[in-house]
C-alpha cells in the first residue's frame, strides 16, 4: 500500500516536472530558435571534422569509402618520430616559438613602462596610435616589407653601410642562421605596440598613492619602476605567460611560409607547413594528419598544464 | 636613510641637496632619452609604409638605381595603372570588399544574436551552449579534416568559402555577451511586460544598445576578412575569379622574392616586361598593392582605436 503510494507520487512529480520543464521550453522557444541552429553550425564546422582524425590511423585512401580503408595503428606516428625532417620541423616549431614568446613579452612590457612614463597624453596617444598600426596589416604586407628592408639594397643593410659597421650587404633572407631572428624581429614589429595595451591597462589601475608614497622617499624613477609599475602588472604578465603555454607548438605559418625560400628551408619549415606539404601538396594525407594531431594533443596538454599551474599560483584559472 | 630623518647633520644635509640635484637632472636625461626612442619607434613603424608609398609613385625603371627615400624621384602613376588595368586586381579588389562586407554583417548579427541568448540566465540550454562555444577556442581539428569537410559540404572553389565557415566567433561573442551583461536588467523586463518576444528585444533593444561594442568587434571582423590569404590559397586557387587582393599580393611577393634569391628568373622577368611597360617593374607593381591593400585599414582603424583598449578589457572577463 506505502509502496504503490510511494510509486504514484514519484510518477506524478516526474510528471509534473517534465510538464514544468516542456513548458519552461515552449516559453523560450524565441531563445531556443535563436541559439539552436548557431550550435548546430559550430558543431558542423568545429567539432565534425574531428571524425576526420581517423585518417590518422588508416592508411587513407580518398576514392575508398570509410569501411574500406586499411586500418594501421600507430604506424603514422611512429613514421613521423623517426623521420628527420619531422623532428628538424618540430625544432624549428619550438625554437621560433620560444624566440617570439621572450622576445614579445619583454619589448611589450618595456615599451609599456617607457609610454606609461609620458605625461603628455596627445603625445602618448601619437605613440600609440602609431605603434598599434602594424598589427591591423596582414602578414602579406608585413613580410613584403620585411623583404625590401631586408634585400642586399635595402634599409637595412643601407643603415649597416652607412654606419661601417659591415664592410658589404648581408644576404639577410638567404642564410638560415639569421632566419629565426628574423622571424622574432618581425613579430616584434607588428605585434608591440598592441601587446602593451593590456599592461597599460593594468598600469593603469595601480594606486596613484604607492607613487606619491614613494616620490616622498625620494624614489628615483626606475625605482619606482621596479618596485611599483612591474609588481603592479606581475598578475597580468604571468596570466599572460601561462596562456601563452598553450600555444608553445604554434610558431605561426604565415611568416615563414611567406618568408621562407628554398635556402632557409632547414630553419623556417614549421609544423604546420609540414602538414600543408605532406597533406594538400603530397596527398599524404594520413602522414599530414597524424602531425596535426599531434600539435593539437600537445597543445591540449600544454593548455591544462598551465591551467593547473595558474591554480596553484593562486592566479585566476583559465578554464 | 633612516638615520638623518632623526638626527639631521652636515652629512646628511649634503645627501639631501644630492638628492635634489638628482631629482631635478635625473627626470630631464630620462625624458630626453626616452622621447628619442619613441621617435625611433615611430620612424621604425612609419618609415616602410611612407617608402611603400615613395616607390608605388615612382618610375619603376628608376627605382632600380635605388637611394629613393622619402619623395618620389621621377612620379609617376603608371604602376596604378598597370595594377588596375590588369583586371586581376581589380576583380580580386572587388571580392575582397564583397567578403569583408558580408563577413563583418553576418559575424555581427548571428555573435550578438547568440551572445543575447547566452546571457539570459533563465535560459536552459544557457551552459552546455556557451561549453561547447568555448571549448572550441582551444582547439581544433586541422588542416586536412577541414579541407575534407568543405570538400564535402561543396564549398571548395565557391565564395561561400569565404563568408560560411567564419560566421560566428566564440571570443567575440564572449566580449559581446559580457557587454550585453552591463545593460540594464529592467530594460528586458519592461519590454517582455509590453508583450516583446526574445527575437524582438534583441533585435530592437539590445542589439543597437550594443553599438559600441559592436564597432570593436566589427573592426576585428573586417580587418581578419580583409587581411585572410590562406583560405583563397587552399580553397580557390583553381578560380582566378574568387582571388582575392592579399592573395594576389602574395602571389606577387613570392614571385618577386624568387626572382631576387635567382638571378636568371629577374632576367626573365625583366625580358617579359616589354618596351611598353618600362616604367613598371615587379617591385614598383608590389608596392602600389600593397598600398591599395593597406588603405581600407589605415582608413578606418584611427576612427576605432578609442574603442580598443575597452574591448580588450572586457575580452579578458571571461564568464
Amino acid at each position: 500500500m506505502d509502496e504503490t503510494l510511494t510509486k504514484n507520487r514519484t510518477v506524478r512529480k516526474s510528471k509534473k516536472e517534465k510538464k514544468m520543464t516542456w513548458s519552461l521550453i515552449k516559453s523560450q522557444s524565441q531563445l531556443i530558435y535563436m541559439s539552436v541552429p548557431l550550435l548546430a553550425y559550430i558543431i558542423l564546422f568545429a567539432y565534425v571534422p574531428i571524425w576526420g582524425w581517423t585518417m590518422a590511423f588508416q592508411d587513407y585512401k580518398p576514392a575508398r569509402s570509410f569501411s574500406d580503408q586499411k586500418w594501421v595503428g600507430f604506424k603514422h606516428f611512429e613514421f613521423l618520430f623517426k623521420d628527420d625532417s619531422f623532428l628538424q620541423v618540430l625544432r624549428n616549431t619550438l625554437a621560433m616559438s620560444i624566440i617570439n614568446l621572450i622576445l614579445g613579452f619583454t619589448t611589450a612590457i618595456i615599451l609599456a613602462l617607457l609610454l606609461n612614463e609620458i605625461k603628455k597624453i596627445f603625445w602618448k596617444r601619437t605613440v600609440q596610435t602609431i605603434s598599434y598600426l602594424p598589427h591591423f596589416l596582414s602578414w602579406i604586407i608585413v613580410t613584403g616589407i620585411v623583404a625590401t628592408s631586408l634585400a642586399s639594397d635595402g634599409i637595412v643593410n643601407d643603415v649597416l653601410l652607412k654606419l661601417n659597421l659591415i664592410k658589404e650587404p648581408i644576404q639577410w633572407l638567404s642564410e638560415g642562421k639569421y632566419f629565426w631572428g628574423i622571424v622574432g624581429a618581425s613579430h616584434v614589429w607588428k605585434e608591440v605596440g598592441w601587446n602593451t595595451i593590456i599592461y597599460l591597462a593594468a598600469m593603469s589601475a595601480i594606486d596613484p598613492a604607492l607613487y606619491e608614497a614613494a616620490d616622498i622617499d625620494g624614489a628615483s624613477r626606475y625605482k619606482k619602476m621596479l618596485h611599483i609599475t612591474l609588481p603592479g602588472i606581475k598578475p597580468t604578465i604571468i596570466i599572460l605567460l601561462i596562456m601563452s603555454i598553450g600555444h608553445i607548438l604554434e610558431a605561426g605559418f604565415e611568416v615563414q611560409y611567406l618568408l621562407g625560400n628554398g635556402l632557409v628551408l632547414d630553419w623556417s619549415q614549421t609544423i604546420d607547413i609540414f602538414v600543408l606539404k605532406y597533406g594538400l601538396a603530397q596527398g599524404n594525407y594520413s602522414l599530414a594528419t597524424a602531425a596535426g594531431i599531434f600539435k593539437t594533443v600537445v597543445s591540449v596538454t600544454m593548455l591544462l598544464f598551465a591551467n593547473w599551474m595558474a591554480k596553484r599560483l593562486g592566479e585566476e584559472r583559465l578554464l | 636613510m633612516a638615520n638623518y630623518s632623526t638626527t639631521p647633520g652636515p652629512a646628511t644635509a649634503a645627501a639631501v641637496n644630492k638628492r635634489i640635484r638628482r631629482g631635478r637632472i635625473e627626470p630631464i636625461i630620462f625624458h630626453t632619452l626616452n622621447t628619442i626612442f619613441m621617435i625611433i619607434l615611430v620612424i621604425v613603424t612609419l618609415y616602410p609604409f611612407l617608402n611603400t608609398i615613395v616607390v608605388s609613385f615612382n618610375a619603376g625603371s628608376d627605382t632600380i638605381r635605388g637611394g629613393l627615400y622619402l619623395w618620389p624621384r621621377e612620379f609617376t602613376l603608371q604602376n596604378y595603372k598597370a595594377v588596375f588595368v590588369s583586371g586581376t586586381i581589380y576583380n580580386a579588389f572587388v571580392i575582397s570588399v564583397a567578403r569583408t562586407v558580408l563577413s563583418t554583417l553576418l559575424n555581427l548579427f548571428l555573435t550578438t544574436m547568440l551572445a543575447y541568448t547566452l546571457s539570459r540566465r533563465e535560459y536552459v540550454f544557457r551552459k552546455p551552449i556557451t561549453f561547447i562555444f568555448i571549448l572550441t577556442m582551444y582547439f581544433n581539428a586541422g588542416l586536412i579534416p577541414g579541407y575534407f569537410l568543405m570538400k564535402d559540404l561543396h564549398l571548395i572553389n565557391t565564395f561561400w568559402v569565404y563568408v560560411i565557415p567564419s560566421m560566428i566567433s566564440a571570443f567575440n561573442m564572449i566580449v559581446i555577451r559580457t557587454y550585453i551583461g552591463s545593460i540594464s536588467e529592467s530594460l528586458v523586463e519592461s519590454a517582455r511586460i509590453d508583450g516583446a518576444g526574445d527575437f524582438k528585444i534583441f533585435w530592437q533593444i539590445i542589439f543597437p544598445l550594443c553599438k559600441p561594442v559592436l564597432a570593436t568587434i566589427a573592426l576585428f571582423v573586417a580587418v581578419g576578412a580583409w587581411n585572410s590569404w590562406f583560405d583563397a590559397f587552399i580553397y580557390t586557387s583553381s578560380r582566378q575569379e574568387l582571388s582575392t587582393l592579399q592573395y594576389e599580393l602574395m602571389k606577387l611577393l613570392s614571385s618577386s622574392m624568387n626572382a631576387n634569391n635567382n638571378p636568371s628568373v629577374a632576367a626573365g622577368a625583366g625580358m617579359t616586361q616589354g618596351a611598353a611597360a618600362q616604367m613598371v617593374t615587379p617591385l614598383s607593381i608590389r608596392a602600389s598593392v600593397t598600398v591599395v591593400a593597406s588603405v581600407p585599414i589605415l582608413l578606418v582603424y584611427p576612427f576605432m582605436q578609442k574603442y580598443f583598449v575597452v574591448g580588450l578589457n572586457v575580452g579578458s572577463v571571461k564568464e
